[in-house]
């Protein structure tokens, strides 16, 4: 894909940040492209964060460059500002004030953009425009987060973990609402930890570990990369030990790894796959404890990348 | 202004809030005019202890003059009242030795019955004063307890309202985060600020309203001055005060760090800015800290102007002490506050 500069909505390159003792951002370089839903995934502590602040001109990077819809922070602030949208981790919005209110205050900000009323509706809480903000639901707080983001009609929004510490239901409101936006035509970087929603509303994601990418591309070139389709897990009764490499011979399974008693096998065509495996387990003497399969995702992108599993931290 | 108005919401909808900043002042101005109201002139309580017969005519003599009470009674019985304040003076009868005086002298009111004792047993004596006297009374209002009050009161008040009404908003918004949300919207920041001046001063006009209405309408305080004046003195005082609590709050990040930095801030003040009684009692060293302090100008401007009408030329250099607060806690605020 090559994109001429007018088409990208956001460019870093080679930003670090460090903290006192730790490095959280480490030579990250990212292109976010018009009308693209990009994603950074990473556990906790990756540096998520720290990168979206930056960008955001609310943290200030150590080196590297930031061009956010063509202008630099402490340059364009003003113009910037008008133009994006963004939804903090873990904003607390007053508690007294209703949500129609807190939409409005929002609102009176920025030069144009929707009206309170369309941006409530657009977030699907106008059943509780009159309600104070205190009583809403974790779900709908987050939603109203959202709404503010959207006030000034932005190009380029900002989401930092929107849907972190909602239950399914919720999330799965929320990212309604979020492919609501993407179809739009609206570019969003967004963070998260959570793989299912990388691979549901991203259109290209970057991993990032210890503050630096460890791959990039849409979900399902990442998970083709993997040149496996199913992952198949497996424990053995008292933790007994099996012998890998007659494994590995098995069609089919291309990779394995054995972590705290389980072994973990990448495997290409399940179906030939598996039955040779019972084979060759039960010509081992090896009592199975437990079996489970599931299609690729990009958790198993991150473990086959980091040995880790993306929520260990 | 939008964020203006949520300030008043906010403070509105805070039930609390709303008592402490108007209910308290008036009910504590209610309750210390009630117990410091005009009484009826003391009557002064002596012993007179019964060693002899003596006794009887000394306390008789006492008892002609009017204004004082006395009681016969044993020496230990005369002093256990002393001690427990029951009488202000014991009185030993000695013969031809004279009397002898017992008390306290560092109680004012054992200080006023020793004089009136002495002089009520003298003139029994015989004693004439050679320079003739008359008494006319005086009760005039404006130097009652409670006038000085209510000013010293709405002084506080202001303080208490500047300081922690703009201090724990802001911080509270800090820890939400909200701070830095907002700095991530196009809002302007000194607009920000501003909001919390604005608020103030709209709120002061129900505080200082109702304080002074319910001390001139109950209590019958006295307005001396013009009213205008008051109002600017009120502006001016209120805008230090919220300046000072942007100072307080432009770093703490937590409720308990601000409330302990408020109330560090805010103690010296209480104690030493003569609200409940005057800041001269206070030994001389202390005093050119004591008269810098805001709450200090602000209490004397605003008796100054209630009690004795004092103009603005009189009132210049306290003005001039609460303008340099304002401005330099101001400035200081803009340059320290932290947005996230």
């Amino acid at each position: 894909m090559h994109h001429p500069a007018a088409d990208i909505a956001l460019q870093v390159r080679g930003l670090r940040k460090a903290y006192q003792d730790v490095v959280a951002v480490d030579g990250l370089d990212l292109e976010v492209f018009s009308g693209e839903c990009f994603g950074l995934l990473g556990p906790n502590g990756a540096g998520k964060t720290t990168t979206i602040e930056i960008c955001e001109g609310l943290n200030t990077a150590d080196a590297g460059e930031v061009i956010v819809l063509g202008r630099a922070w402490n340059r364009d602030d003003r113009e910037l500002r008008q133009r994006l949208g963004i939804s903090l981790q873990e904003t607390q919005f007053s508690e007294k004030l209703t949500v129609e209110e807190t939409v409005q205050l929002f609102r009176s900000f920025y030069r144009a953009g929707p009206s309170s009323g369309e941006v409530i509706a657009m977030v699907q809480l106008g059943e509780k425009a009159k309600s104070r903000v205190g009583g809403l639901s974790g779900g709908q707080k987050q939603r109203l987060a959202l709404a503010c983001a959207l006030v000034g009609d932005p190009e380029l929004l900002f989401l930092d973990e929107p849907t972190t510490g909602l239950d399914p239901q919720s999330r799965r409101q929320l990212w309604g609402v979020i492919e609501g936006l993407k179809s739009a035509g609206r570019s969003i970087l967004l963070t998260t930890h959570y793989m299912e929603e990388a691979e549901r509303l991203c259109d290209r994601v970057a991993i990032v570990d210890h503050g630096k990418m460890i791959a990039l591309g849409t979900p399902r070139e990442l998970i083709a990369a993997l040149r496996a389709e199913h992952v198949l897990e497996f424990a053995l009764a008292d933790s007994a030990v099996v012998d890998e490499v007659p494994l590995l011979g098995i069609e089919g399974i291309c990779a394995s790894a054995r972590r705290d008693g389980t072994y973990r096998l990448q495997v290409q065509e399940l179906h030939l796959a598996m039955p040779a495996l019972l084979g060759e387990l039960r010509r081992q003497g090896a009592q199975l404890a437990e079996l489970r399969t599931h299609s690729a995702t990009l958790e198993d992108v991150f473990v086959s990348l980091t040995g880790r599993h993306l929520r260990d931290e | 202004m939008q964020l203006t108005q949520v300030r008043y919401r906010e403070f509105f909808r805070e039930p609390e809030a709303v008592f402490w900043v108007f209910i308290f002042p008036v009910l504590l101005a209610a309750g210390l005019g009630i117990a410091f109201r005009n009484r009826a002139p003391d009557v002064t309580s002596v012993a007179v202890v019964n060693t002899d017969s003596a006794a009887g005519r000394t306390a008789e003599a006492l008892r002609q003059s009017g204004d004082i009470e006395v009681s016969l009674m044993s020496d230990a019985a005369a002093a256990e009242a002393l001690r427990t304040g029951d009488v202000a003076l014991v009185l030993v009868p000695g013969g031809k030795a004279g009397v002898e005086y017992r008390y306290d002298d560092t109680r004012p009111e054992s200080q006023v019955a020793r004089l009136m004792v002495d002089d009520a047993l003298q003139r029994a004596a015989g004693r004439r004063d050679p320079v003739p006297a008359r008494e006319r009374l005086v009760h005039e209002r404006g130097s009652r307890y409670i006038d000085f009050l209510v000013p010293g009161l709405l002084g506080m008040n202001l303080m208490g309202s500047g300081i922690w009404g703009v201090g724990f908003a802001i911080v509270d918004a800090r820890k939400k985060r909200l701070l830095k949300r907002l700095i991530a919207t196009p809002m302007s920041r000194p607009q920000y600020l501003a909001s919390f001046v604005l608020s103030r001063l709209t709120l002061l006009v129900i505080e200082v309203g109702l304080l002074l209405g319910f001390g001139a309408l109950v209590f019958g305080v006295p307005f001396r001055g013009s009213l205008l004046t008051l109002a600017g003195i009120c502006v001016i005082s209120s805008l230090a005060f919220t300046s000072l609590g942007l100072l307080v709050s432009s770093r703490v990040q937590t409720m308990e760090g601000a409330s302990g930095l408020m109330n560090l801030v805010m103690l010296p003040m209480w104690i030493f800015s003569g609200v409940f009684f005057s800041a001269s009692r206070f030994p001389e060293p202390l005093q050119p800290f004591i008269q810098a302090l805001p709450l200090t100008a602000v209490v004397d401007v605003l008796r100054a102007n209630i009690l004795r009408g004092a103009g603005w030329q009189v009132l210049a250099p306290d003005i001039a002490i609460i303008v340099g607060w304002m401005v330099v806690s101001f400035l200081l605020a803009v340059r320290l506050f932290r947005w996230r």
